[in-house]
């Protein structure tokens, strides 16, 4: 079943991320990358993390996503030209990207035992809820740092604001 | 139940289809949607280990790592509305320069 489960979305997360990097306009990059984040939320909740996936859809494929799909319409995006930097980009790109997947995944798959397995919907230490025992700790240990989230969301607002303001 | 390696190799391909994007694409808009890209694949990796570790500090992390992609991507859409405006065009390739 939780097999199933990950083959299914995670073919689906990588067919959509192939699809992010062959597409050439933006527009259809961004709706990839949707089912990408929707397709990352299920694999979240089959871990465990309810509370993430909730948020992930909510914050990623609700908020950052509109707010993508808004510029590439109001900037008029058209489809990327073919340039002279392109194509050293190509010669560099593909190798690289290759070399990285290849050094993570024999690292990864070579420690496969002692990795161990994940269950369908697992919980963390034995509590009730994920949520209760996320919020038990952002709430006594980590109160500091979710504080100044809101400030570092706020002084991004008004960045936005005065980046994004018409010059005199 | 499926190992915790193929979840974490999941977040490989997906980094490197990332990386490769980040590489490859010249419109600016999508070299920044691949970095976003490159951002789930690291959480997906936060919450594998949570999950192998029994411990809540990982998901917490990856709230965190959201918080500040929300406001990464706010402030970076206003720059290339900016950048757009001064320069008419989204190709990487012709700003190369901090100087109008």
């Amino acid at each position: 079943m939780e097999l199933a489960l990950f083959i299914i979305f995670g073919g689906l997360a990588v067919a959509a991320a192939l699809n992010l990097l062959l597409q050439r306009h933006p527009i259809n990059s961004a709706l990839s990358l949707v089912v990408v984040m929707m397709s990352l939320a299920v694999l979240y909740w089959s871990l465990g993390a309810e509370f993430l996936a909730a948020a992930q859809v909510i914050v990623y494929s609700g908020a950052i996503m509109v707010l993508f799909v808004f510029v590439i319409m109001l900037l008029n995006a058209g489809e990327e030209e073919r340039t002279t930097g392109s194509r050293a980009a190509y010669i560099a790109g593909f190798p690289g990207a290759a070399a990285i997947f290849c050094l993570l995944s024999s690292v990864f798959l070579s420690e496969s035992k002692a990795l161990g397995t994940a269950n369908l919907g697992g919980h963390l230490g034995g509590t009730v809820s994920n949520i209760a025992e996320i919020s038990h700790v952002l709430f006594t240990t980590l109160l500091l740092p979710f504080e100044v989230t809101s400030v570092l969301i706020l002084v991004a607002i008004l960045g936005a604001v005065v980046l994004a303001r018409k010059e005199q | 139940m499926v190992p915790i390696a193929y979840y974490l190799v999941l977040a490989a391909i997906l980094f490197s289809v990332g990386v490769a994007a980040f590489l490859i694409k010249r419109n600016i808009i999508s070299v920044f949607m691949s970095i976003e890209l490159m951002l789930n694949a690291v959480n997906l990796t936060f919450v594998a280990f949570a999950h192998m570790w029994h411990q809540v500090q990982g998901q917490i992390f990856v709230f965190f790592v959201m918080v500040v992609a929300a406001a990464e991507a706010a402030v970076g859409l206003a720059i290339i509305i900016a950048i757009f405006r001064t320069r008419q065009t989204l190709n990487v390739d012709q700003i190369n320069l901090m100087k109008l």
